[in-house]
């Protein structure tokens, strides 16, 4: 079955949903596909319990002018190929089974967000090891955390918010360690006076937070622990200490989700998508926004989607007048960059026997000595596992200057068969398939 | 208030009585159980929660593979760690 739109917007999120806000109010027919059971993405993302942080204003005032624009919202879509120009494929699961969905598109909006970027520490696939942003969601997803001692780990805004979330939902925050240092977190800070919003917002993280300590320039040298993580052990590189804890919620900043644009064959600079003042990429008809064109969060992922959904419904005029607006949410990407940049150290936290690829266990003395990620992978499946790369790419980049290989389809695992309408099997098409580049 | 409504889901055959709109990989972290034994035989539990790491994939109602932090608990639903 394939469905024509005027407009597809690919991943639910504020970029996303601002995008088919605009252009859906303009008259065009419009689509959203989203991974997740409701649309919101990771930042918005609904909580089990509705007394918790369900009722941010900018949260509820986004989603409702989504449901009056006329929108489609198709949740649970994974995208996985572009078989044909202008067609896109995706996989639909529900409780009857997962079926096939092809769209053909005129325009293309990429709202596919970002994911955390997780680096091996002897000790990170340990039960109890989460990613900071990955607890929060497990928490909105009914994991109870009331009374546990969470040690808060990695670097990034996300770590405060993060942080602030846990405590709300009771858990009792150990230490937060962020590995950067205060030289480069102080003008971060101080930048911050130029954007009220923000500023308040991490003031509202902060004290929020009571007694815990926010330590810089502190980094997880291991987690400890049998079948279970009991304690992590910190250093700020001068000494070394054990913090017990029950929990331990670490991620190192965001990096882009660009797998489809890459399948597309957008343009890259360095890790992002290239794109123009109307948020076109190189490739006809296909835009993006949000964080694959550049970690910048909430902020500039509202105004970029909004210029993009409205360069798609043909309103220029009405998109340039939010230029200059976009253009100072995209320097608070620059100022992320510098405060949050990781420091050499953390390239050298696994030991040679440390799991670095969790889907093939390849292990980071495998890895040693070899010349490229593609040699990697031929000779240990590095990367080649369900994940596709998407947790060990960014971690071997950071560890060996290793640059992603060329996407090929599917972009997620699927089980045989969904495309020819046979019984599933369990076995993965891409593991099967997924070929060396 | 808290939400009072439940589910109940069985893990590994034995029941497990969680909050509407929980995630199953948040059910088998209440149970104790890990989602999936890697290839080397390690417990592994959710741990990007959005459904990117594939971590927590286990056997859903006897289909594997399934990525239970993306999924939510259904009455009678039956999850298993996958081997």
């Amino acid at each position: 079955m394939t469905r024509r739109v005027e407009v597809l917007v690919v991943g639910a999120g504020p970029a996303g949903i601002a995008a088919a806000t605009a252009a859906a109010r303009h008259g065009r027919d419009t689509i959203v596909i989203d991974d997740n059971a409701a649309a919101g993405g990771q930042i918005w993302r609904d909580g089990v319990r509705r007394d918790h942080g369900n009722y941010d204003a900018v949260k509820l005032k986004v989603l409702a002018a989504l449901q009056s624009s006329g929108a489609r919202i198709l949740s649970n879509r994974r995208v996985v190929d572009a078989p044909a120009q202008g067609v896109l494929q995706a996989v639909v699961e529900s409780p009857e089974g997962i079926k096939a969905e092809s769209f053909a598109w005129d325009r293309l909006i990429l709202a596919t967000g970002a994911r955390e970027r997780f680096l091996p520490f002897p000790g990170w696939t340990l039960p109890g090891v989460f990613g900071a942003g990955g607890l929060q969601a497990l928490v909105k997803g009914g994991y109870d955390v009331a009374g546990k001692r969470v040690v808060v780990a990695g670097t990034g805004p996300l770590l405060l918010a993060a942080a602030a979330h846990l405590r709300e939902y009771g858990a009792k925050i150990v230490t937060i360690a962020e590995q950067a240092p205060l030289r480069k977190l102080l003008p971060f800070a101080a930048s911050l006076w130029s954007s009220p919003a923000k500023m308040l917002q991490g003031a509202r993280y902060r004290a929020s937070l009571g007694s815990a300590s926010y330590r810089t320039g502190c980094w997880p040298l291991a987690a400890d622990g049998e079948a279970w993580v009991r304690a992590v052990r910190l250093t700020d590189g001068r000494r070394t200490w054990s913090e017990p804890c029950d929990l331990l919620a670490c991620g190192f900043h965001l990096v882009p989700n660009t797998e489809l644009a890459a399948l597309l064959g957008c343009s890259f600079r360095d890790d992002f998508i290239v794109v123009d003042s109307e948020q076109k990429t190189t490739v006809a008809n296909v835009f993006c926004v949000g964080e694959p064109t550049g970690i910048a969060g909430l902020d500039a992922a509202l105004v970029q989607g909004k210029i993009a959904g409205l360069i798609a419904a043909g309103e220029s005029h009405k998109a340039s007048e939010l230029y200059k607006r976009r253009d100072k949410e995209l320097a608070f990407a620059h100022r992320l960059e510098s405060a949050f940049r990781l420091r050499e150290e953390l390239r050298s936290l696994a030991a040679p026997d440390t799991i670095v690829c969790r889907c093939e266990d390849v292990r980071l003395s495998q890895l040693q000595g070899r010349a490229s990620w593609t040699e990697a992978k031929l000779a240990t499946r590095c990367g080649m596992g369900p994940c596709q790369g998407r947790i060990c790419g960014p971690a071997v980049q950071t560890l060996f200057n290793w640059r992603p290989t060329s996407v090929r389809p599917p972009i997620f695992p699927i089980p045989i068969g969904v495309f020819s309408n046979e019984d599933s099997s369990n076995s993965y098409e891409s593991e099967i398939h997924q070929e060396i580049s | 208030m808290p939400e009072c409504l439940t589910v109940t889901i069985y893990v590994n055959g034995n029941a497990a009585v969680v909050p509407v709109g929980s995630v199953v990989s948040v059910a088998m972290l209440a149970a104790g159980v890990p989602c999936r034994l890697s290839v080397s035989g390690e417990s592994r539990t959710a741990l990007c929660g959005m459904g990117i790491c594939f971590e927590c994939r286990a056997i859903v109602d006897g289909v594997a593979h399934q990525r239970t932090c993306q999924l939510l608990c259904r009455e009678g639903m039956r999850v298993e760690t996958q081997a």
